[in-house]
Order: C-alpha cells, then sequence, then structure tokens
C-alpha cells in the first residue's frame, strides 16, 4: 500500500480523505495529549541530563588534561633548565680552568714586573752630580768690584771663566744623567704594558665569570620557580613551546622542500641503475630508491647529531661509551659523505641524460643540434647541489627533536582546548533540546487548538460561578505546558 | 648474532626487489607504412609519426615499422623493430639509431606493385603478442584500399584481441571524390573486421592530432 492509497483510503475525493484522516489525528492527539507532554519533556529532559553529564565529564576530562599538560611542561621545562644550567656551569668550569687557573702564575708574573719597575724606578731616581762646593765661593769673589787694578781684574776674569766651565760641566753632567734616567724609564715601558695586558686578561675573566653566574642566577631562579610549580611559569613554558613548535615546523617544512629538489635531482638517473620501468605497489622503483637515499641520509645525518650529542633523540645512542659514540660518528660520516657523492655522481648523470634527450629532441624535430656555451656551469651547479644537500638533510634532526618535543606540549593545548569546546557544544546541544521540547509541545497544542478550545470553553461554561478556580486552571495550563515550566 | 641479522636484512631486502614487478602499462605500437603507387610521396607524414612515436615512446615500450608491399606477412617487410631498453641512456642510444634506419627507409623506398594490408596486419599482431605489452597498437598508414597479388588468402578474421587499430592519414583515391560511399565503405569494411577480429578501431587524418594517437 503506497501513500496515495492510504491518503485516499477513506474517500476517492482526496480533499475529503484528507480531511477525515485530519480529524481522525487530531482526535487521537487530543485523547493521547497528556501522555505525549509527559513523553516529550521526559524525553527531552533525560536528553538535556545526558548532554549535562557528558559536559561534566568533558570538563573533568579537560582539567585533568590541563594538570598533565602542565606536569609535562614543567618537566620539559625543568630538564631544559637542568640542562642549561649544567652548560652554564661547564662554560664556568672552562673560564676558571681556561683563565683564572694562570691566575698564580699571572700573579707571579706581575710581582716580578713590579718588582722590575720598582727596581728601575730606583734607578731612574739617582742624583745628577752637584756642582763643586767651592763654587759660590768663587762665585762672590767674582762679584767683587774690580776696580782699576788690571791684575785684580785678571784674577777676577780668570775667576769668572772658572765658574764657568764649571757651569758648563755641570749642566753637561746634568744632561747625561738625565739621559740615562730617560733609558732606564724606556726600559720599564714593556713592563708597564705587560703588567697591563696582564691585568686586562685576568679582568676579562673576571667580568665573564660575573655575567655567567648572573646567567645562573637567573636560570636557578626560574628553576626553582619550576619546582614550585609556579602558573605563571608554566604559561610562559606553554607559550614557548607553541614558538617552538611553529618554528620547527617552519623549518621542517623548508627541509621537505629542500628533500624534494633532491629528489627531483637523483630520482631520473636512479633508473639509470634500478631500470625506468618497473614498480613496486604502484610505485617506480627508480623513484623509491631516489626517495630511499634521500631518507638514508636523514637517517644518517639522525645518527651523526645523536653521536655528537647534538640531539638526544635515542637515549641508547647518548649512554654509549665515548669511544663506541666516536667510532659511530666516524661511521655515520663516511656513509653520509659516500651517499654525497653518490648523489653528485647521479646529479651529474641527470645533466648527460638532459643532453641527451635535448639531442634526441632535436633530431626528432629535425633541429640542426647547437653547441650551448658556458653548459658546464649548471653540470657544476647540480653536482654541487647533489653534494651539499644530504649534509644539509642531515640537519634536519635538530629540528625534528625540538618539533617532536613541542608537538607534545601543543598536541596537548589543542586536545584540551577541543575537550573544553566539546563540553561548551553538550551543555549548548542540551539546552537546545531542552528548549525545543517545550517548542514541540507547545506545536502539539497547536495543531490540537480545536478541541482544546472547544475544551476551554467547556471548562469556563461549567465553572462560571467560580472565577478564581476557572482563572487558576487556565494559568496552571499555561504555565505549566507538557509538564515543563517556562 | 649480528651476522643473523645481516642475513635476515638482505633477505628481506631481495624479498622487496622481487616484488618489483615490470610495469603493467608498457605499449607496443607496430606501425605499417603504405608504399603502394602514389603513396611513396607521402612517406614524410610517415616519418613525422615515426618521429613522434620516438619522441613518445618510453623505456620497456616496444616499436616496429614496416612497409606494406605485395606480400607483407613477412619479417623481411619490417624496416626496423626495437623494444627500448630499462636505461633511459640506452633507450635513447636506440632511438637515435631507429630514427636512422627510418630515414634510410624513406630516402631508398620504392613504390610495390601490390598492397597487402592483410598480411602485414597478420605480421603486426604476431610481434605485438609477443611483445607482452599491457596497450597494443597498430598503425596503418595507408588509403586502405587493398590490392592483393593473385592467389593470396587473406579472407579469413584476423587475431587481433585487445590490439588497437589506428587508421592514419587515410586519403581519398580519385574514385572516393566520385562516389564518397566507396571512401566510407571501405573504412567501414576495416572497422568491421578489426571488431570481428576482437580489436579496437580509430581512425586518424589530422595529423597535427598526433597526441591522441596512443590514448587509451
Amino acid at each position: 500500500m503506497n501513500i496515495s492509497e492510504i491518503i485516499t483510503l477513506w474517500s476517492e475525493n482526496r480533499g475529503l480523505s484528507l480531511l477525515i484522516w485530519t480529524v481522525l489525528l487530531v482526535t487521537a492527539m487530543y485523547l493521547a495529549r497528556t501522555s505525549a507532554h509527559q513523553s516529550i519533556a521526559a524525553a527531552m529532559r533525560s536528553l538535556r541530563a545526558v548532554m549535562r553529564m557528558t559536559a561534566t565529564s568533558l570538563l573533568a576530562l579537560e582539567q585533568r588534561m590541563t594538570k598533565r599538560n602542565k606536569q609535562v611542561i614543567l618537566q620539559a621545562g625543568q630538564e631544559s633548565t637542568e640542562l642549561a644550567i649544567e652548560r652554564e656551569f661547564q662554560r664556568v668550569n672552562v673560564i676558571v680552568e681556561r683563565d683564572l687557573s694562570g691566575y698564580p702564575a699571572a700573579q707571579r708574573t706581575m710581582t716580578d714586573l713590579i718588582e722590575r719597575i720598582e727596581s728601575d724606578y730606583q734607578a731612574s731616581n739617582e742624583t745628577p752630580p752637584s756642582p763643586p762646593e767651592w763654587l759660590a765661593a768663587v762665585d762672590t769673589i767674582s762679584r767683587i768690584d774690580k776696580g782699576n787694578d788690571s791684575t785684580v781684574g785678571q784674577v777676577l776674569q780668570s775667576i769668572q771663566e772658572t765658574i764657568e766651565t764649571s757651569h758648563e760641566e755641570t749642566i753637561k753632567a746634568y744632561r747625561k744623567s738625565s739621559l740615562e734616567r730617560l733609558q732606564v724609564l724606556k726600559k720599564m715601558l714593556p713592563s708597564w704594558r705587560g703588567l697591563s695586558k696582564t691585568v686586562t686578561s685576568v679582568s676579562t675573566a673576571v667580568t665573564d665569570l660575573g655575567e655567567r653566574s648572573q646567567l645562573i642566577d637567573k636560570l636557578m631562579d626560574k628553576y626553582e620557580r619550576i619546582r614550585r610549580k609556579d602558573d605563571q611559569v608554566a604559561r610562559m613554558l606553554a607559550s614557548s613551546s607553541l614558538t617552538q613548535f611553529f618554528i620547527a615546523g617552519l623549518v621542517l617544512v623548508i627541509a621537505m622542500l629542500g628533500g624534494v629538489i633532491n629528489y627531483q635531482l637523483i630520482a631520473l638517473p636512479m633508473s639509470e641503475m634500478v631500470g625506468g620501468v618497473s614498480e613496486i605497489g604502484g610505485w617506480r622503483t627508480a623513484d623509491i630508491a631516489a626517495m630511499v637515499i634521500i631518507l638514508v641520509e636523514v637517517a644518517m645525518g639522525l645518527f651523526l647529531l645523536e653521536s655528537l650529542r647534538i640531539t638526544h633523540l635515542f637515549p641508547i645512542v647518548s649512554s654509549m661509551d665515548d669511544r663506541m659514540r666516536g667510532r659511530m660518528v666516524v661511521v655515520t660520516l663516511t656513509i653520509l659523505t659516500i651517499l654525497a657523492g653518490i648523489e653528485a655522481s647521479l646529479a651529474y648523470m641527470r645533466d648527460l641524460l638532459a643532453l641527451d634527450r635535448e639531442a634526441l629532441a632535436q633530431s626528432l624535430s629535425g633541429v640542426t643540434a647547437t653547441n650551448v656555451e658556458f653548459r658546464w656551469i649548471p653540470s657544476i651547479g647540480q653536482m654541487i647541489m647533489g653534494f651539499v644537500l644530504p649534509f644539509a638533510l642531515a640537519f634536519v634532526a635538530i629540528p625534528l627533536e625540538s618539533f617532536i618535543h613541542a608537538s607534545r606540549t601543543t598536541i596537548g593545548l589543542v586536545s584540551t582546548s577541543v575537550v573544553r569546546m566539546l563540553a561548551y557544544v553538550a551543555r549548548i546541544a542540551g539546552q537546545l533540546l531542552y528548549q525545543a521540547g517545550r517548542i514541540m509541545i507547545h506545536l502539539y497544542d497547536m495543531v490540537i487548538f480545536l478541541p482544546l478550545s472547544v475544551e476551554q470553553y467547556l471548562h469556563r461554561q461549567k465553572a462560571a460561578g467560580d472565577v478564581d478556580d476557572s482563572e487558576d486552571a487556565i494559568i496552571s495550563s499555561e504555565d505549566t505546558v507538557g509538564g515543563i515550566k517556562p | 648474532m649480528k651476522i643473523y641479522h645481516i642475513v635476515s636484512t638482505l633477505i628481506l631486502c631481495t624479498g622487496l626487489l622481487a616484488c618489483a614487478d615490470r610495469a603493467p602499462n608498457t605499449k607496443a605500437v607496430y606501425m605499417l607504412i603504405d608504399t603502394s603507387g602514389t603513396y611513396t610521396r607521402e612517406l614524410d607524414k610517415a616519418q613525422k609519426i615515426g618521429n613522434y612515436l620516438l619522441g613518445t615512446l618510453n623505456s620497456g615500450d616496444s616499436l616496429a615499422m614496416a612497409r606494406i608491399d605485395s606480400g607483407s606477412f613477412s619479417e623481411k617487410d619490417i624496416i626496423s623493430k626495437v623494444t627500448f631498453d630499462m636505461r633511459p641512456s640506452m633507450a635513447t642510444t636506440q632511438k637515435h639509431q631507429f630514427k636512422r634506419q627510418l630515414d634510410e627507409f624513406v630516402a631508398a623506398a620504392k613504390p610495390s606493385a601490390h598492397t597487402d594490408i592483410s598480411g602485414g596486419m597478420l605480421q603486426a599482431a604476431e610481434f605485438l603478442n609477443e611483445t607482452q605489452a599491457q596497450q597494443k597498437y597498430i598503425l596503418i598508414f595507408s588509403d586502405l584500399e587493398e590490392d592483393l597479388v593473385r592467389g593470396h588468402i587473406r579472407d579469413f578474421t584476423m587475431p587481433l584481441v585487445q590490439i588497437r587499430v589506428v587508421a592514419l592519414n587515410v586519403t581519398k583515391l580519385r574514385s572516393d571524390n566520385i562516389d564518397p560511399r566507396d571512401y566510407l565503405k571501405r573504412l567501414d569494411e576495416w572497422e568491421k573486421r578489426v571488431y570481428e577480429g576482437g580489436g579496437q578501431w580509430k581512425v586518424v587524418n589530422d595529423l597535427d592530432r598526433l597526441g591522441k594517437l596512443l590514448d587509451g
């Protein structure tokens, strides 16, 4: 029986049949009104309760996740701060060992220099030879009035000359003495410079040490705050982690682009080695081989940086003894170099193949082949790229490590936000369903408005004497529609 | 213990390489060139098509060219045939060599007295089936007017299962201009013969649209 047959069940006249259906339906709905209202209200209340419970559970989950995230962030921050403090102490150790360990020697040097300067200074203090003591008496005599006596004049003249001669000798001796003192002072100059240099060196070391100690103080302060599980520092670390996530992600994208370029460089010539036709799982074997080479290079780079303790992705590598790590560095570097060499040769082969193809294309199109000048430049460029890119890709381990560490925090933060949003959505949905239930009850009454109106009219007629009761009844029926209070 | 690890790794790698199979999309093309009568003057067009094929086909694909003469069901009519090497450099060398042979043929081609298209198609089908390529094409560069030597029997169903036959540059004969129904009838007859043999039929007269020549 199809819908059309059901509609025309009561009469061939579609309108009349529909009218009968409507009357029957409205009557049935009127009779089942109370039950229907209660059912709708109960169903919506249940749904709202379920949604609220879901929201509460989600919020509890969100709080647990937030707590866990905070723990993770603080743990990561604690580890990185510990590492930073350790590194600073190592630097301080280096400064102390390098600069301040030589302090006794520097002090001895300074003492020696000071002693030498002292003796030189003493030497430069030697008094110049003084003029003879009788010179004052002779000077007085030479100033006596000569009068007219020529003999006396000659004597005084002689005394005058003696005084002048003596004066000249004294000046000469003084100059000589000054020159000697200057020589002594000149000898002091390297000692002064040496002293100044030693003092500067000690001063630099001490200043550097002071800066390091300030930095250690800051790091220790941060470390203490992390230990105290300070909220501010947790927020700061989360923000830093997000920044790290995006920066590392950006660098990884750049590295991927580098990988794509590298792939393009070696995919074509790789078909010379593994054939240009065979496929594995729908992919050209040559393409897979090129991809594998690039991935092996990345893996070697990962192990190399791990062996150098630059990254810490594999604890087993970090915990190896130094000798074994050293061997691992040599092995990975050798493999990386060999792969880089292979890539360089493949890049060269790519150029040859391209030339060959170009020549064929020209031959097939009837164009005379021409020799292009400086054709060797792109060849060399491709070879260099082929050699350098594997080493550049090797460094992808550093952003990869940062990305992995930061993604832990970032995923936690995003998950928390999603859970919080879901809780919000569940709460809103519950409320919407509850309100939808009320609307449905009103719509139900709208459909059966005719019998309801009749009922109300009859009620009013029956209880015409008791106005208050009647009003209460109306208010009651309006206020509690289907058992749900507005 | 390390030895076991190395051996197991090698076995794994060998297994992986064993999974490498021949590409399923290899192509094999057999081109028949009509050398009867005035059609030798059209050979430069055939040369153009040959060059296009050489530029289009890749490693693993097969290409053969043969002339249609009085008795074409014969290996001696094959101008050149090659299956391109897996290594691109070697494939390029083969293409150079193929082109040289094609050029030599075009330069020295002489008109044949009769036109045995069916014999050529039989020879082509044999070659194509031997290549075991996924896509097989017979390109017929002819006016499709068959002119057999008396006594040659060709009126039987040709084995062309999974072979796509493409008629190229089907020129209109002088009689076709008088009654074009002859031309259409000729094409219909060949189409019917190809479908009867289990093959597919296509006509490409515009040689500027060679890009669609080897479309699936």
